[in-house]
């Protein structure tokens, strides 16, 4: 972890850079022991980076300098100096101490971020989908298991495990402020570890591309006091308060081949799982706020909203269409 | 631009104080006209259309690489501003995703095999057997053959970009996204069997270089004698003989896997998608340091020529670019950080990539130390090889960054990378080309290059680059992925990225200035002489622009600065220019052995010929027909490409045991 001295100055320095409003910047607000280490690890790389650059650049400029001066002193006559290998030895003599150090410096992050933590953590399958984050709470209960998409909540001061793989393309799981990439690849499981010491939403996007809707594959996590976690995982568990009118009609009818909402009929597995779609703040991966109107734009023509989802645009009557978002609107 | 070229017509402060009176002087290498006529008939291409598709002249040859490679830089960069126009703002609407992804993946194949390794070769092509002392390069036809191989891959790569189908996977193409499943169009297709035409091209370059090193030199010319530039297409070239087939057999593995049902990358027939990625970047590393170690030895060759001193550390440098290229090969893996290999693995990979830092950081400091001991002259070229320089050290030490495994975690797919590659690619490339085709543009054609247009160009070149790619380090490390099309107003990525498109814009004038500079150059530039720079090396011995056969008399050298050695007094020993082999005989010139450049045998060289076109015109006939699954087609195209190379290779019956050597005396 930061020394609290350092910490306030790199603060300092980043709120003048201006990235304290960048949700997906990892030089600041490291939330979790998977992050953190590497916060102190990008700032001191930078910095070295920083100053063997000016370095470098002070060095040209004196050598460009003290080579028009020798032009005016001597005139255009060619000859070697014995002087010059001089600067190779003692250019990698130096740089030589300065790399093996930064090397140890990154192995010691790498065993810190990437050893797996001690004690009970939470474990959350991840599957990566064109485009969009499938995401399956496991429990040694059957009927405690439950799947949401797109938005997951965590626990604070809680490691959270991470299974992943894809069910199509190979993507990347990536919350910049909570941990590193983790490729998420067909065919196998990768693994990764997160965690969160602070309650919040944390920001996270594909970072592999994976074809025409990559850029609008978000995904975020919600850092919940462990009391309120447990809260919403009860309500997770439990099955969709079932309403049966006209807008469960259109569902059954236009929407359950692909997405399920548990306790009812619908059970396709194409889609998301929308049993509590109601809690999510998102749709279509962070591509539109989850309020009425967003679900009527979504529903309503989503190859307009992102051209190329897997989702059709469905033809449905205007009044079906309201139908479906208000009971959509009652996942809770 | 603000840059008043009416002003700056030459003859008129054109002229850099370099040039002197260079002009009035003789070639050190002697081209009496008796002799020289001879030679001309013995050498000139055929007049007309024939001789121009038939020409085997290392130095066409060479120039039609730079033009061509110089043409796909342009297209290429067009490519990259309708991309920054759709990226100056958060979510805007210039381009579809699927025109974004087809334009950021045509601008990625594009820059990085046809223009930036092509350029080099151009270089290589037109400048060895000139450095080196010979008369041509060792397979002459093959030479033409790899060209026009380049062009018609280039072209086939382009055969679906008007039809909006155009290879749209990036540059690496990861799989299964560029599986069938998932991209069942012809843009895959395309990729797969332009990228095993164009290696075709790259491995038949890469033997004429390796096979030129060893026996076409002068007599003299050891191997501690040749210019670093020799130095490093050589690495490059033997480093392209063992990553191109990773690369060829990767895209034909995918391309069965799309058309005959194979399962090398399926895994729902047991195939391993990471498999593609191991093999891309198996080739994919050594490439790039194939793309930027010729680079590197056209700037240790002519930097010193603007500081008035030999290169400080020779062997150091020579050596340095070959342990690049050696480590090269080990830090495949560091592209594959993110893809849950085990991580006592990838922490080899890591501490290699930390460690190929060394030799490069040898370079670095030998270029300094030659500025620093040096008479520096403040020449265009010498700009932009001192720009080049800090552009190196801010591209290398952002790689230093990426070397390391936990923070590349964070860094790996962000725009801090897309950062890295331009520092790399643009500045350790594009900056020492433009240089050198200052430092050359003289021995190419003669004339010179107007110097006050090219400081200009430096500095518009110099400033747009930096604000065009400095800030995407920022952006990177705020978290904006590579390869997105569009990003969301609350990211807060939206003033760098329209400071990113400025800077490109300023950039591509720049590019536009330099393109000016030639086109006067070559109209009004003032006439160079042989030797404007005072170079010290084989190539400013002979007339600018060189006559066909290069030496009348094959010079003999003795020591790694023949035009110099007057002045640096090391040795006893002098080149001689002014006798040696006249080698008349028909089409001759000298092999030597391998190490020491002791005469060895006289080679007799082939002539215009219109094989290597005839054979391009069948293998692009052949990968046609494969493309559109025309099978008849592809079998006759490809009974018309042996029957090419039988002709090819039909034995000459004019081999004799002993010949009369003249000498000129």
């Amino acid at each position: 972890m930061m020394k609290p001295r350092l910490a306030s100055v790199l603060a300092a320095a980043c709120g003048l850079a201006g990235c304290v409003d960048h949700p997906m910047s990892y030089l600041s607000g490291a939330a979790g022991p998977a992050s953190a280490p590497v916060q102190t690890l990008a700032w001191g790389f930078v910095g070295i980076a920083i100053g063997v650059v000016v370095i470098i650049a002070v060095m040209i400029s004196w050598a460009v300098v003290s080579g028009r001066r020798a032009t005016r002193r001597e005139g255009d006559v060619v000859h070697r100096d014995a002087h010059g290998l001089g600067w190779i030895y003692w250019g990698i003599g130096i740089t030589v101490p300065v790399l093996v150090a930064m090397t140890m410096w990154s192995f010691a992050v790498t065993r810190e971020v990437s050893a797996r933590p001690a004690g009970p953590a939470l474990q959350v399958e991840v599957t990566g989908h064109l485009w969009w984050w499938e995401l399956r709470y496991p429990d040694a209960t059957p009927g405690n298991i439950f799947s949401t998409a797109n938005e997951m909540v965590i626990p604070t001061g809680m490691p959270v495990r991470l299974d992943l793989t894809s069910a199509d393309v190979i993507h990347d799981f990536w919350v910049p402020k909570l941990g590193p990439k983790i490729d998420v690849i067909p065919g196998q499981q990768t693994h990764a570890w997160l965690q969160a010491d602070r309650p919040g939403t944390y920001l996270g996007q594909c970072a592999e591309y994976c074809g025409l809707e990559h850029a609008r594959m978000g995904i975020r996590v919600v850092a919940l006091a462990p009391a309120q976690f447990a809260a919403w995982q009860q309500a997770m568990r439990a099955p969709a308060v079932a309403t049966a009118g006209h807008g469960a009609q259109v569902f059954a009818t236009a929407c359950s081949s692909c997405h399920t909402v548990r306790g009812t009929q619908a059970g396709g597995i194409l889609g998301p799982e929308l049993t509590h779609l109601a809690l999510r703040s998102t749709l279509a991966a962070g591509a539109l706020p989850n309020t009425r109107q967003g679900r009527l734009d979504w529903v309503g023509n989503p190859q307009a909203v992102k051209p190329g989802a897997q989702m059709p645009d469905i033809p449905l009557s205007p009044a079906d269409l309201s139908a479906v978002v208000d009971y959509l609107g009652e996942l809770r | 631009m603000a840059v008043n070229l009416s002003d700056d017509l030459p003859m008129r402060g054109a002229r850099s104080d370099v040039v002197a009176d260079a002009v009035d002087q003789p070639s050190r290498s002697p081209n009496p006209p008796a002799i020289a006529a001879r030679l001309e008939s013995l050498w000139g291409e055929a007049p007309g259309f024939k001789g121009w598709l038939g020409t085997v002249d290392h130095k066409t040859i060479g120039l039609r690489y730079i033009v061509t490679a110089f043409v796909f830089l342009i297209v290429g960069g067009l490519e990259a501003l309708t991309m920054r126009l759709q990226l100056a703002q958060p979510n805007a609407h210039v381009l579809t995703p699927e025109q974004y992804n087809q334009l950021f993946s045509m601008h990625g194949v594009t820059m990085i095999f046809l223009y930036a390794l092509p350029v080099l070769s151009g270089f290589s092509n037109y400048l060895w057997p000139l450095i080196l002392g010979s008369r041509d390069m060792a397979f002459p036809r093959l030479n033409a053959l790899s060209y026009w191989l380049f062009l018609a891959a280039g072209l086939f790569l382009y055969v679906s970009f008007p039809m909006g189908a155009a290879p749209d996977g990036g540059w690496f193409n990861y799989v299964p996204r560029s599986s069938q499943e998932y991209s069942p169009g012809p843009n895959i297709d395309v990729y797969c069997l332009g990228l095993i035409f164009l290696g075709i091209s790259t491995t038949v370059g890469a033997a004429n270089f390796v096979v030129t090193l060893l026996r076409m030199r002068a007599p003299g010319m050891s191997i501690n004698r040749v210019p670093i530039i020799v130095w490093g297409t050589l690495t490059a070239s033997v480093a392209n003989l063992f990553a191109v087939p990773a690369l060829s057999v990767a895209c034909l593995m995918l391309w069965l896997d799309r058309n005959y049902g194979t399962h090398f990358f399926d895994v729902a027939g047991g195939g391993q998608p990471l498999l593609w990625q191991h093999l891309f970047w198996m080739f994919g590393h050594p490439w790039v340091y194939a793309i930027v170690l010729p680079a590197m030895g056209l700037v240790s060759d002519a930097l010193p020529v603007h500081c008035r001193r030999p290169l400080v550390g020779y062997t150091p440098v020579a050596m340095s670019t070959v342990a690049t290229m050696v480590i090269g090969f080990g830090v495949w893996l560091h592209h594959m950080f993110a893809t849950g290999v085990p991580v006592l693995a990838l922490s080899f990979f890591s501490a290699a990539s930390f460690i190929i830092t060394i030799p490069s950081a040898v370079a670095v400091f030998a270029w300094i130390a030659t500025i620093h001991t040096g008479r520096v002259k403040l020449t265009t070229p010498f700009l932009f090889f001192a720009g080049f320089v800090l552009l190196f050290v801010i591209g290398g030490v952002s790689g230093v960054l990426t070397a390391s495994l936990a923070l590349d975690w964070q860094l790996t797919d962000t725009y801090f990378v897309v950062a890295h590659l331009h520092y790399v690619l643009l500045g350790i490339n594009v900056f020492p080309v433009i240089g050198a085709i200052y430092h050359w543009f003289p021995k190419f054609t003669g004339r010179m290059m107007s110097e006050r247009l090219g400081r200009w160009t430096f500095g518009v070149m110099f400033v747009g680059f930096n604000l065009a790619f400095f800030p995407m380090h920022w952006l990177g490390l705020a978290g904006m992925p590579r390869r997105v099309y569009t990003y969301a107003p609350q990211m807060g990525w939206g003033p760098a990225n329209l400071v990113i498109s400025i800077g490109a814009f300023l950039f591509a004038s720049g590019i536009v200035l330099f393109l000016i500079n030639v086109v006067q150059g070559l109209r009004r530039g003032a006439i160079a002489g042989p030797n404007p720079w005072d170079g010290p090396t084989l190539e400013w011995s002979v007339p600018s622009p060189p006559p066909v056969y290069n030496f009348a008399v094959l010079p003999q050298v003795a020591s790694r600065h023949p035009l110099w050695e007057d002045r640096l007094q090391e040795s006893d020993q002098r080149s001689v220019f002014d006798r040696g082999f006249l080698l008349d005989n028909g089409r001759e010139t000298l092999g030597v052995t391998p190490l020491d450049g002791e005469p060895d045998v006289i080679l007799k060289m082939p002539g215009d010929s219109l094989l290597p076109v005839a054979l391009t015109v069948a293998l692009l006939v052949f990968f046609c027909a494969l493309l559109v699954h025309i099978n008849w087609l592809s079998v006759a195209s490809g009974l018309a490409c042996l029957a090419i190379l039988a002709a090819w290779f039909w034995p000459t019956p004019d081999t004799v045991a002993t010949e009369q050597v003249r000498m000129y005396e």
